[in-house]
């Protein structure tokens, strides 16, 4: 057990996992893929010792569908994975979304596409905010960029899930999860859900239960989906969040997501220093994405700059939520190509200097 | 000495308690249900039904809902 | 003096009526399962998992708590339900499409991981719901939509046989076919499921049981010659008998 009372060292997979279990996580299920495999051996320790669940899955197919199950009765539970796992997952996410069941999905990106590489990269925001399973539907996304947020956006993780009744992913990349970095774990800091109005725990005494995704009768499906949107609608108003670093007077706002926002964030201060007025925008929340706000910072900006470590995906929510506020261009590196300090600073340095 | 009670609304007319009656009591009705198909229906004039139960156990659709025996 | 000597069980929603096709097994299983929750008095504690396929209405015909699961992972569903609700009666409904063909994988490793759950799988060779093309278990010269021609081994392969390779985990406690072709082998089959409850409920492990039951509108067949087929064929090629005990295994 890693001591959560005061701050620690640790390693982003490990932090993650720990703050599952600070969370109450009940049960976890997964299947081993780099470079998040750190999770589930941190789980296959700790989940006995504390008498909670730990199965390793026969496949990632098996996995979220047992994090259905658990969901269905009101247990917290969780999986993690990467590109090709989560990919496996796609349909039974769609299955969660629409019978309104819980869960938390720890998914830690590589290179891609195929089997790709084990390099870190953000290719499957396309796969974690649109999602590859069929049908309208949404979950929520949270994106850290340190592991001290990717402990506090675990927690969250738990917590909306529980709330909304929804899957919950958490899109981390393969730095984040093999990083060590300095944390403090804190105690869980959300009040318990109730679940004791949904949840199946076998019809006594009351009406019996169904949790299912399939409802042919005429229009029950289009009701169905209509209360999920107005669900999101609701996620949308009230978690919605977002770092804004120095953009009120920036003429180019740079966004990013996870950890090339905060490559972002560096490059943004030494533009500073040399008098450039850059700014950073962070989508925290990447569903709900930060719209609104991102609209009106930009505004006031000569131009967006889109960097992702991959071929831009959020520049399509970017450029949707910019909305011809401002011109919004892109620099990116796919499959495990990192992006430096320097590199952005470049491209700062390129349209301001 | 017994009786059954069917359900004719729950009723297929698959004949399967037809075949399986020991005593051939079940027979299709000449009426139709609101599926519009002929319902089983019981005719046990000389009080020949054993209640065995043989025919609900063996109705696919549960339409045999009660069996008596005496 | 009258006495009752058989009543739809309680666990059978009062107004819900089977959907299936005339002289479909489905309803027969489906029936004896209620029943068998009726004797255990488990209504309340149970929570059933429904599959994808003719398997998937259970809360429309169960006054039960349903949980539903993608094609081929109720087994997974379930683990994730009873690793939560240890105490509780969790079984899956599924057909041979999804437990024997999509959800082979899962099958076989929650009977090796000994999942305290019950698996109740309709083997009626074929894909019921989408209007009967092959599955894992068609026979061989069966014709299906996808076999038109009858299954041809050296084209499409051999029938998986379920039970045998079920039995062959060890963490299965309790493993058997059965079918429903006559009033006899129905009774038995009830026997057999009993069976089967009694090894979760008293938390021996998990079982598993597989039933030959009649698809007559895929088999183009009348509901009694459906019956006929699978003693007839069937069972010549999917026997019936318990192939794993655990608890007559160590009685031995």
């Amino acid at each position: 057990m890693i001591k959560t009372s005061s701050k620690v060292l640790v390693k982003g997979n490990e932090a993650i996992a720990q703050a599952a279990l600070n969370a109450g996580c009940k049960c976890y299920f997964g299947y081993p893929i780099t470079p998040q495999s750190e999770i589930g051996e941190f789980m296959s320790r700790k989940m006995p010792e504390l008498g909670r669940t730990f199965v390793p899955a026969e496949s990632e197919l098996a996995s979220i569908s047992m994090v259905i199950g658990a969901g269905t009765t009101g247990t917290k539970a969780m999986t993690s994975s990467s590109s090709c796992g989560i990919a496996l997952m796609q349909e039974a996410l769609s299955a969660m979304v629409c019978a309104e069941v819980p869960g938390v999905i720890i998914s830690v990106m590589r290179g891609g596409p195929g089997l790709g590489n084990i390099a870190p990269a953000q290719g499957d925001y396309f796969q974690a905010v649109k999602g590859g399973g069929n049908g309208d539907y949404k979950v929520v996304v949270l994106a850290p960029a340190t592991v001290q947020e990717a402990v506090n956006l675990t927690y969250r993780a738990f917590h909306l899930s529980m709330k909304y009744r929804t899957p919950v992913i958490l899109l981390a990349d393969g730095i984040l999860g093999q990083m060590m970095e300095p944390v403090e774990f804190g105690e869980y800091p959300y009040e318990e859900i109730d679940t004791s109005a949904w949840a199946l725990s076998g019809a006594k005494n009351r009406k019996p239960r169904f949790l299912v995704s399939l409802h042919m009768q005429e229009g029950e499906m289009e009701a169905i989906t209509n209360r999920i949107f107005e669900k999101h609608d609701l996620i949308a108003k009230n978690e919605t969040t977002y770092e804004a670093y120095q953009t009120e007077d920036a003429d180019l706002i740079i966004t990013a997501f996870g950890t090339v926002a905060r490559v972002a964030k560096a490059a943004v201060k030494k533009a500073r220093e040399k008098g450039m007025k850059a700014g950073l925008f962070r989508p925290v929340t990447l569903v709900p994405f930060p719209d609104e706000a991102l609209h009106n910072a930009a505004k006031s900006a000569k131009m967006v700059l889109d960097i992702e470590m991959n071929k831009g995906q959020m520049l399509v929510d970017v450029r949707s939520a910019v909305f011809g506020a401002a011109p919004v261009e892109f620099y990116g590196r796919p499959a495990g190509g990192l992006i430096t300090l320097e590199d952005i600073y470049g491209q700062i340095e390129k349209r301001l200097g | 000495m017994g009786r059954i009670v069917i359900d004719k609304e729950s009723c297929k007319g698959c004949s399967i308690c037809m075949e399986v009656c020991p005593k051939h009591l079940i027979h299709p009705s000449s009426e139709t249900n609101a599926h519009g198909v002929n319902f089983a229906e019981f005719k046990d004039a000389k009080n020949e039904c054993l209640g065995c139960a043989i025919c609900a156990h063996s109705c696919p659709d549960a339409a045999i809902t009660e069996v008596y025996k005496s | 003096m009258e006495t009752l000597v058989y009543k739809k069980p309680e666990c059978l929603k009062k107004d819900g009526k089977f959907t299936f096709c005339p002289g479909c097994g489905h309803g027969v299983v489906l029936r004896m399962i209620a029943e068998l929750i009726d004797e255990f008095g488990i209504q309340g504690d149970t929570i059933a998992i429904s599959s994808v396929g003719c398997s998937i209405f259970l809360e429309k015909f169960y006054d039960l708590d349903v949980a539903g699961a993608s094609h081929g992972r109720s087994p997974s569903v379930a683990t994730g339900i009873k690793r939560s609700l240890p105490g509780k009666f969790v079984f899956t409904y599924q057909g041979d499409g999804d437990a024997l063909t999509i959800g082979l994988n899962e099958t076989i490793h929650t009977a090796s991981r000994g999942e305290k759950i019950t698996t109740i799988c309709i083997n009626n060779t074929n894909f019921g719901m989408t209007g009967g093309q092959a599955s894992a278990t068609t026979l061989v010269g069966q014709v299906t939509k996808t076999t038109p021609t009858g299954r041809n081994p050296e084209y499409v392969g051999y029938p998986i046989h379920a039970a045998e390779m079920v039995a062959k985990c060890d963490g299965a406690a309790f493993v058997a076919r059965v079918s429903i072709c006559s009033p006899a082998s129905i009774k038995k089959a009830k026997e057999i499921l009993k069976k089967a409850f009694e090894m979760q409920i008293k938390g021996i492990g998990y079982s598993f049981v597989e039933v030959l039951a009649t698809c007559p509108t895929n088999w183009g067949m009348s509901p009694v010659d459906s019956m006929k087929h699978i003693k007839d064929d069937i069972e010549k090629v999917h026997p019936t008998g318990i192939f794993k005990d655990i608890t007559q295994t160590e009685a031995r």
